[in-house]
């Protein structure tokens, strides 16, 4: 299977992402520009975390008109696995693809520890290795984690089990402990920690391996069941 | 074509805490003002304008608002239209 890992003016997590997910699974992995209009010969795509055009305005506003933001959401229609790390989390809610929005902090403090979550659930392409209730230490790197959404789009999250990750103690303020949250499809998922830096022991974890690993699992099985 | 000058404010829904605003009223209290009430801190946008009329340059404002210049699902927005020179 062949990745794709956007990069925009002012990603920095890019080439952390692609190295995680070549070392962890052996894949190919593409950088692919914010200018591409086409994104249809890649079965994954990772929005990585950075600063999309300095997040002015707000966080991930710019990038949400990039081409290649067209060009994901097209994927993501047709089933792919797309996931958003950090500020490619950012962009997947001010692009429409998935509810709620990220504010500021409510310490308004930067946040940059590793956080303890847990695994909310294993029915999608990205948790499918881990078990629900499972806690797993993954770092955060953020001032705009606190997710928030009306009341309506949260009773919805929980009923449908779309909340893919809680943090064990929150950092940001999130609304429900909200660490990361999945499409109605299931096959986009975003989240503020940084699996990617959590892939080898010296990095003090290696719980992000199997988010990876999960991705491409259920890739490779649906390339061979095609 | 007209030109306008036209002034945006945008502000986080009452609804959403404000941090912001939260870190300076504490501020405002310790400074000895203690009539101080809740502080929201919003964005402030001025920008110039060519449109037809009033009425098509409130339009075009109104979509900016909604596509780009504020996010509704977190954010409030009002602004104000004149027309330059007047």
């Amino acid at each position: 299977m062949r990745w794709a890992v956007v990069v925009f003016p002012g990603s920095n997590c890019d080439r952390d992402a692609e190295q995680a997910i070549r070392l962890v699974t052996g894949d190919a992995v593409d950088l692919v520009w914010h200018d591409a209009e086409d994104l249809s010969a890649y079965d994954a795509i990772v929005l990585p975390g950075g600063f999309s055009y300095g997040d002015y305005l707000r966080t991930g506003a710019i990038a949400r008109f990039s081409p290649v933001v067209r060009a994901v959401a097209r994927e993501a229609e047709r089933g792919k696995p797309v996931i958003g790390i950090c500020n490619g989390f950012q962009i997947l809610t001010e692009a429409g693809l998935l509810p709620g929005a990220l504010l500021a902090n409510h310490h308004l403090q930067f946040r940059c520890e590793i956080a303890k979550l847990r695994v909310e659930t294993n029915d999608s392409p990205f948790t499918r290795l881990y078990q629900p209730g499972e806690v797993i230490r993954i770092p955060i790197a953020h001032g705009e984690g606190r997710y928030h959404a009306e009341h309506e789009v949260l009773d919805e999250l929980r009923r449908d089990g779309r909340v893919a990750f809680r943090y064990v103690e929150n950092p940001n303020g999130s609304v429900d402990d909200i660490a990361g949250i999945l499409n109605a499809r299931r096959n986009v998922l975003g989240l503020m920690p940084h699996p990617e830096r959590a892939v080898i022991d010296w990095m003090g974890s290696e719980d992000g391996i199997r988010m990876f690993q999960s991705i491409h699992a259920h890739v490779e099985e649906g390339l061979t069941h095609a | 074509m007209k030109q306008f000058e036209v002034e945006v404010k945008v502000w986080l829904k009452p609804s959403v805490f404000d941090p912001q605003g939260h870190a300076v009223h504490g501020a405002l209290v310790s400074l000895g003002f203690e009539g101080a009430g809740e502080v929201r801190i919003g964005k402030f946008i001025q920008m110039t304008l060519e449109a037809e009329d009033e009425q098509a340059a409130a339009r075009q404002v109104d979509e900016m608002c909604q596509k780009v210049l504020a996010n509704p699902v977190m954010e409030t927005y009002a602004f104000e239209i004149k027309e330059r020179g007047q």
